[in-house]
């Protein structure tokens, strides 16, 4: 099979073009179906009451004057639950020494977060269901708190899950050559300590899902907000005891996702348990509060480490100590140990260098659990790195491009394999950085922050190389016993009136999946991709798959794609053949009709294809083959995971009177292979952009000692909003994979893996000359006006 | 129940043009209502108390949080949602622009968007990139980033002046 990708003018080029999102006209007419739009007969809705305590013994639950309020119907305590939902345990085999306790879908004798549910009321309304909720006495008996990271494991801190006999949830080590002499012979070592804030993804959308149980068909139908149906349909059916067949997800528009929901949720869980009890519809849609309590949250990290260099800038060393805490329960069933282990596996991800050493302690807390948040682990890992690099650069008098140049593998060095034995196919870097030099006018850019420096203005420029991790294999989760597909499948088909129909196992969730896939469609079978419906997000529907997320949707689901629409190809020009008294590789289809491959000369519309193959098949040769339905899955085989790499930069300027950071402008040069549909793929890089930009600025979930969330609400919690973002300039290289026909890599994490760094090493930039440096995210005016010195107390 | 404090109000207004009865919680938001009595979903609830933009609507023309302001309040007004408006084809540029420029991504925002950017075109004029960026600051997007829905904006601000000027 080939494509003429290099040719622009070759017939149906769509894949490469932009072409309109098949769904966002209807989105922009308010006609999107989230869950909370859809209502079924006998509807009720669920409230869960939450523990106040970060650590609490729950003695007793008093449900008596919430089961009087008017449209309460029933109360569900953790035991009530437990009956019908066995607990589970989030580990993976191939994390070794990774541990967590049982977890039960409501508590049920202790809670050990602020936000934990402890009892669910059911009623004919929300409101209802929540008043119901405000009435529940529980009888709580607060226990002592963990809620520091890096005493946690001290001899004198209480152990959270006794039974786990302490608080180390995993730890693992990588080491390569020789650290400690490589230090010890260096000609500067630079050492840093970096914090990432905990931060969340506060979805529009908050977390929803509508579970029906049909007694009668013994069917459970979960209309879900999920990223991987599939995942869920396992995990419903595995704990709820009902054969995986017997339940079903529909996912239909998600208003926003980000990692938040890709993962198995207690209150969901519950909500479903409850649904089978009472044998009738039960929705369940978070409050902004609920979801700052209960989503998933990351990038709790505190990081010591340091960097070797020689005289020249040539980087010998480095030296992570990353230690993460991830809140109560590693989060089922991708764990809350992948971030730390990404921390590992991508510090110095693109540089060439020898002496590499890396430590993740994960550590439980009584605070919400941690897990995996859009580019997991890599703004952590781009921080420590570029940070350093950065650093370095100072210390020997080198400007940070001249650094990196020296030290980022070449572009022809692959393939290549870096410390942490991550294995590259192919990456650009120099080409990158490069491009990013040049949109950016990088000398002008320094000539104007000196001009502009004199005038007692404090500009800075800051710069991140990156890779990123993308398309993983079942070496993500599959080798650690997770039923979490790695690889993903389409069926393309074609109806009478020559109409394709595409069923994927990758899902919507905003960022253009299905016009990814209705061009590569459309390309693939010969169509314009206005003929092409996409089906997504049912599991009763779709080939089996995992969804969307670690950017696979377009490098996996996307070729599976392609690969079912070149064999429906196939056989239609079978049949077309026959038809036409021809020989089949002398026609191809072309804008929906059948032609001459030569001459490009109309032989026959689809649609009278259609017409014989569908009602005059009698016409047709016995025992032609005439299966115009094709159905093609794709898994990764060479690498475990595909890397994309990039670069950015911010320009940025630092009052130095109030610490307030203006971003002036950023920009990011990416290679994320070949780029399929080039507006979605700049706007995931910026939207990518700005949710780092909120990391590296805005974002942090505040708790005092005892455990208690400071601030749920977005008045507290700071978000980036319209002004005060940058205008983006995007830019590409493409290297696409050679383990696909389509070469695509994945572009939805990469502006979020690089940009904090970029503000940080901007910001670290106008400080410089002031002997001041910022490294504990977020930025915020006070920590700046602190490492200024302005701040004192 | 006494005339002071009823836990139902009956109110009568229009919403996109059609007249509406209804007995109403006292202490249901408008939002909540056009949701879940009117089954019109295209405006959103979210953060639930103003500050995202989700939920907003238009309310006897001016850009309203469905989430701040209770339906009971809504009575003898005259209500807009992103349905009314994509019939009367009132905001059709605007959505063309959107759709055209990618200004959306899961969409959960753009019904209420639109309507505060109806709002700021509604006074002519090209506003700046800043004063886009400025009026739409009280509507949260976690995808686009803002910079397409700036574009957006833009684009129809200029068209819109180009046709006037015509």
């Amino acid at each position: 099979m080939t494509i003429q990708f290099g040719n622009p003018d070759r017939p149906n080029s769509y894949i490469g073009k932009t072409v309109p999102r098949p769904n966002a006209k209807r989105l922009v007419q308010g006609r999107g179906i989230y869950v909370d739009d859809i209502v079924l007969p006998r509807l009720v809705h669920v409230a869960f009451v939450r523990s106040p305590f970060a650590h609490a013994k729950i003695n007793g639950i008093d449900a008596a004057e919430a089961l009087n309020v008017k449209g309460v119907l029933r109360v569900f305590s953790g035991a009530d639950i437990a009956k019908v939902c066995t607990p589970w345990v989030a580990v993976l085999a191939h994390l070794k020494g990774l541990k967590s306790p049982p977890e039960y879908p409501i508590a049920v004798d202790r809670a050990c977060w602020v936000g934990e549910p402890v009892a669910a009321v059911v009623a004919t309304s929300r409101a209802a269901a929540e008043d119901g909720a405000a009435l529940i006495d529980v009888d709580y008996e607060p226990l002592a708190a963990v809620t520091e990271m890096m005493t946690a494991l001290d001899a004198d801190t209480p152990v959270l899950h006794a039974d786990m006999g302490d608080n180390l949830a995993f730890q693992r080590l990588h080491e390569q050559g020789d650290v400690d002499a490589a230090l010890k012979s260096a000609h500067k070592v630079i050492s840093a300590r970096f914090v990432t804030g905990r931060h969340t993804g506060v979805t529009l959308e908050p977390r929803s899902i509508l579970v029906d149980w049909n007694p009668a068909e013994e069917q459970m139908t979960a209309y879900h907000a999920t990223q991987a149906p599939h995942m869920i349909q396992t995990a419903l059916a595995k704990h709820l005891d009902l054969p995986e067949g017997r339940v079903r997800v529909i996912c239909e528009d998600v208003g926003g996702s980000y990692g938040i929901k890709v993962h198995v949720y207690p209150d969901e869980v519950a909500t479903a348990a409850i649904a089978k009890i009472m044998g009738r519809p039960v929705k369940f849609v978070a409050d902004r509060l609920e979801s700052f309590t209960s989503d998933i949250h990351a990038r709790d990290h505190e990081i010591e480490a340091k960097i070797a260099v020689q005289e020249d800038g040539t980087i010998v060393a480095m030296d992570v100590d990353d230690w993460t805490a991830i809140g109560a329960y590693s989060v089922y069933p991708r764990t809350s140990a992948i971030e730390g282990n990404q921390v590992v596996n991508l510090c110095g991800g693109p540089y060439n260098f020898k002496h590499y050493r890396a430590k993740t302690t994960v550590v439980f807390q009584n605070k919400t659990p941690t897990c995996q948040y859009r580019a997991v682990g890599h703004p952590i890992a781009v921080a420590i790195t570029e940070g350093l690099v950065d650093m370095a650069a100072a210390e020997i008098g080198m400007d940070p491009v001249e650094i990196r140049r020296r030290n980022m593998f070449r572009d022809d060095a692959y393939p290549a394999t870096s410390p942490a034995n991550m294995r590259f196919e192919g990456l650009s870097h120099h080409a990158s950085l490069n491009k990013l030099l040049e949109l950016m006018d990088y000398d002008g850019l320094r000539a104007e922050q000196a001009e502009l420096r004199k005038q007692g203005i404090h500009r800075g420029i800051g710069i991140a190389s990156f890779i990123e991790l993308t398309n993983p294999s079942p070496f993500m989760y599959g080798i650690g016993g997770a039923r979490i597909s790695a690889q993903d499948g389409c069926t393309v088909r074609m109806d009478p009136d020559g109409s394709i129909v595409a069923l994927s196992g990758v899902t919507e969730q905003g960022q253009g999946t299905e016009a990814m896939l209705s061009q590569v469609v459309a390309e693939g079978v010969g169509v314009p991709p206005s003929r092409v419906r996409v089906i997504t997000g049912d599991t009763q529907v779709t080939p089996y798959g995992g969804g969307t997320w670690a950017s696979r949707g377009a490098g996996i689901g996307g070729e599976a794609a392609l690969q079912a629409a070149r064999a429906l190809r196939d056989s239609i020009l079978e049949v077309a053949a026959a038809m036409l008294q021809s020989e089949q590789s002398k026609l191809d289809i072309r804008d929906g009709a059948v032609v001459d491959s030569a001459t490009g000369e109309a032989r026959m519309p689809l649609e009278e294809l259609g017409r014989i193959v569908y009602f005059r098949g009698d016409t047709l040769p016995k025992g032609l083959p005439r299966e115009l339905v094709q159905t093609r899955h794709y898994i990764t085989s060479d690498y475990p995971f595909a890397f994309t790499n990039g670069v950015q930069a911010s320009y940025l300027e630092v009052d130095t009177d109030t610490g307030i950071v203006k971003l002036l402008k950023h920009w990011c040069v990416e290679d994320c292979g070949r780029v399929i549909n080039p507006q979605l793929v700049d706007e995931q890089i910026r939207g990518g952009i700005v949710q780092g930009l909120g990391g590296a600025l805005f974002e942090e979930i505040h708790y005092d000692a005892d455990g208690q969330l400071l601030n749920g609400s977005m008045a507290d919690y700071l978000v980036p909003m319209a002004a005060e973002m940058p205008d983006m300039i995007i830019g590409h290289v493409e290297t696409p994979t050679q383990e696909s026909v389509l070469g695509a890599k994945g572009a939805g994490e990469a502006g979020t893996a690089g940009s904090p760094a970029a503000v940080m090493n901007a910001i670290n930039d106008a400080l410089r000359p002031m002997g001041a440096q910022v490294t504990e995210m977020p930025f915020t005016p006070e920590r700046i006006l602190r490492a200024l010195g302005a701040l004192k107390d | 129940m006494t005339g002071l404090f009823r836990d139902k109000v009956d109110i009568a207004l229009t919403v996109n043009g059609e007249p509406v009865e209804a007995r109403v919680p006292a202490g249901q938001h408008l939002v909540d209502f056009l949701r879940a009595s009117l089954g019109l979903t295209g405006a959103h609830a979210s953060c639930e108390h103003g500050v995202c933009g989700a939920c907003t609507v238009q309310v006897d023309g001016k850009a309203v949080r469905g989430c701040l302001m209770l339906a009971a309040q809504a009575d003898g007004a005259e209500v807009w949602t992103v349905e009314g408006l994509s019939d009367t084809a009132e905001i059709n540029d605007l959505q063309e622009a959107f759709v055209e420029r990618n200004a959306l991504q899961c969409g959960f925002c753009t019904p209420g968007m639109l309507i505060a950017v109806k709002e700021l075109l509604a006074g002519g004029g090209v506003p700046s990139r800043a004063e886009i960026r400025e009026h739409l600051s009280g509507n949260y997007c976690r995808c686009t980033g803002y910079e397409a829905i700036v574009d957006a904006v833009e684009t129809v601000a200029r068209a819109r002046a180009e046709r006037g000027a015509a």
